[in-house]
C-alpha cells in the first residue's frame, strides 16, 4: 500500500491496542485494568470493521436498499458482534472477581495484592 | 511500592517494538475499501436467498448459528460464574438500611427523565428484538437495551422500585429458557429431517416482519437470554453495593 492515508485507520487500531496495554501495565486499580482491557478489545472491533469496509458501501441490511447495492462485509460485522458480547461477559466476570478481591484483601491495587502463598504463611 | 526504572524501559521498548511490528504488518494489507470479499458476497447471496434483510442476523443466526450457540453459552457461563462470585457469603449479612433511606442526592431532573424514558426504552428494546431479521439490531442488541432500560427505574425511583419491577426468580428462569430455547429451536430442524440448526421454516418475503424463517425465533431466544443475564448480573452488583455488608478477610 503506497497511500499513507490508507494505512492511517489501521494505525488508529494499533494505537488503541497499545494505549490500552499501557493503561493495564501502569494501572493502580483493577477496575481501571478492566476498563483498559475493554479499550484493548475495542481495537479489534475497529480492525474487523476496517477489514470489512467497502468504498461507497452501505450497511448490509436490505430492508430499504435494493439487492445489488454495494454493502460492507457482513461477516466481519457478525464477528464484531460476537467480540462485543464476549467482551461484555468477560468484563462482568472480571468485575465480579474485583468485588471479591476488594472484600477479601481490602485493596484493588495490583501492586498490593498478596499471593496465595503469602496468605497461607500468615 | 515504586516501579523499577528497568521495567519502565522494558515496557517502553516493548510498546514501541509492538507498534513498529504492527505498522509493518498493516502496510502489507490490501488497500482499504478496495478489497474483494468473497465470503461477504456469498453471505449476502445466502441471506437474500432466505429472505433475510439483515445480513448480519442471517450470518449470526442462520449461516453460523452453531457459533452463535457457543457464543450464547459463553455469555451464559460468564453470567452464572459472576452470579456465583457475587453471592452472599456466610460471613456477610444483608442490611437494607440504605434502601430505607433511599437516595436523595439525585437531581429531580434525573428522576423525571428516568420515568419519562422507562417505557419508551423498553418498547424500543422489544422492537429491536422483534425486527432483528429485517432492520439493524437483533437479540443481543435488543436484550441489552431491555436490561439497561429496566434499570432506569433505579435512576427514577430507588432500589425498592427496581426490586418490585424485576423479580429475580422470574429472570433466573427466563435466562435458562432463553438458552435452552436456542438449542431446542436448533433441534426442531431434526423433526423435519434437516440438520441441526437449519433454517427450515418458510422464509416469507424479504423485508416483512414475518420473514427469514427461524432467524427471528433465534433472535427472540437470544434476546430473552441476554436481557435476563444482564438483569441478574446488575442485580447482583447492585446487591453488593447496597445490601450486602460485612465479610472480608481482615
Amino acid at each position: 500500500m503506497s497511500d499513507v492515508l490508507g494505512v492511517l485507520p489501521y494505525v488508529v487500531a494499533a494505537w488503541i491496542l497499545l494505549i490500552g496495554c499501557y493503561g493495564i501495565a501502569t494501572s493502580r486499580s483493577f477496575i481501571h485494568v478492566v476498563a483498559c482491557l475493554s479499550v484493548v478489545q475495542s481495537s479489534t472491533y475497529l480492525l474487523l470493521l476496517l477489514i470489512g469496509w467497502q468504498t461507497n458501501g452501505t450497511a448490509p441490511v436490505f430492508a430499504d436498499i435494493e439487492p445489488g447495492v454495494p454493502v460492507v462485509d457482513p461477516v466481519v460485522q457478525a464477528l464484531t458482534l460476537t467480540d462485543i458480547v464476549v467482551g461484555g461477559a468477560v468484563t462482568a466476570l472480571l468485575l465480579a472477581l474485583t468485588v471479591q478481591l476488594a472484600k477479601r484483601q481490602g485493596s484493588i491495587d495490583p501492586e498490593q495484592i498478596r499471593s496465595l502463598e503469602e496468605e497461607l504463611e500468615e | 511500592m515504586s516501579r523499577r526504572p528497568a521495567s519502565r524501559v522494558l515496557s517502553l521498548v516493548g510498546g514501541v517494538g509492538a507498534f513498529v511490528l504492527l505498522l509493518a504488518a498493516f502496510v502489507q494489507l490490501p488497500d482499504l475499501g478496495h478489497v474483494t470479499h468473497p465470503y461477504g458476497t456469498r453471505a449476502v447471496q445466502a441471506a437474500l436467498g432466505r429472505d433475510t434483510a439483515n445480513v448480519v442476523s442471517s450470518v449470526n443466526f442462520d449461516q453460523r448459528a452453531f457459533d452463535t450457540m457457543g457464543e450464547e453459552f459463553v455469555l451464559f457461563a460468564a453470567a452464572v460464574s459472576a452470579i456465583l462470585l457475587l453471592r452472599r457469603f456466610h460471613d456477610e449479612e444483608e442490611d437494607a438500611y440504605e434502601l430505607r433511606v433511599g437516595h436523595h442526592d439525585v437531581w429531580s431532573a434525573v428522576n423525571l427523565a428516568g420515568f419519562a424514558l422507562l417505557a419508551p426504552t423498553i418498547m424500543v428494546g422489544f422492537y429491536v428484538v422483534a425486527h432483528g431479521a429485517v432492520s439493524p439490531g437483533g437479540g443481543f442488541q435488543g436484550g441489552a437495551l431491555l436490561a439497561t432500560g429496566l434499570h432506569l427505574a433505579y435512576l427514577a425511583g430507588d432500589y425498592r422500585v427496581l426490586r418490585r419491577l424485576r423479580p429475580v426468580a422470574v429472570f433466573d428462569a427466563a435466562e435458562a429458557v432463553g438458552a435452552a430455547g436456542f438449542v431446542l429451536l436448533g433441534l426442531s430442524a431434526l423433526l423435519v429431517g434437516e440438520p441441526f440448526l437449519t433454517n427450515w421454516l418458510p422464509t416469507g418475503s424479504l423485508g416483512d416482519l414475518a420473514s427469514a424463517g427461524t432467524v427471528e425465533l433465534f433472535n427472540v431466544a437470544v434476546g430473552m437470554e441476554v436481557a435476563s443475564a444482564l438483569i441478574l448480573l446488575l442485580a447482583k452488583f447492585l446487591d453488593q453495593a447496597l445490601v450486602v455488608r460485612g465479610g472480608g478477610g481482615e
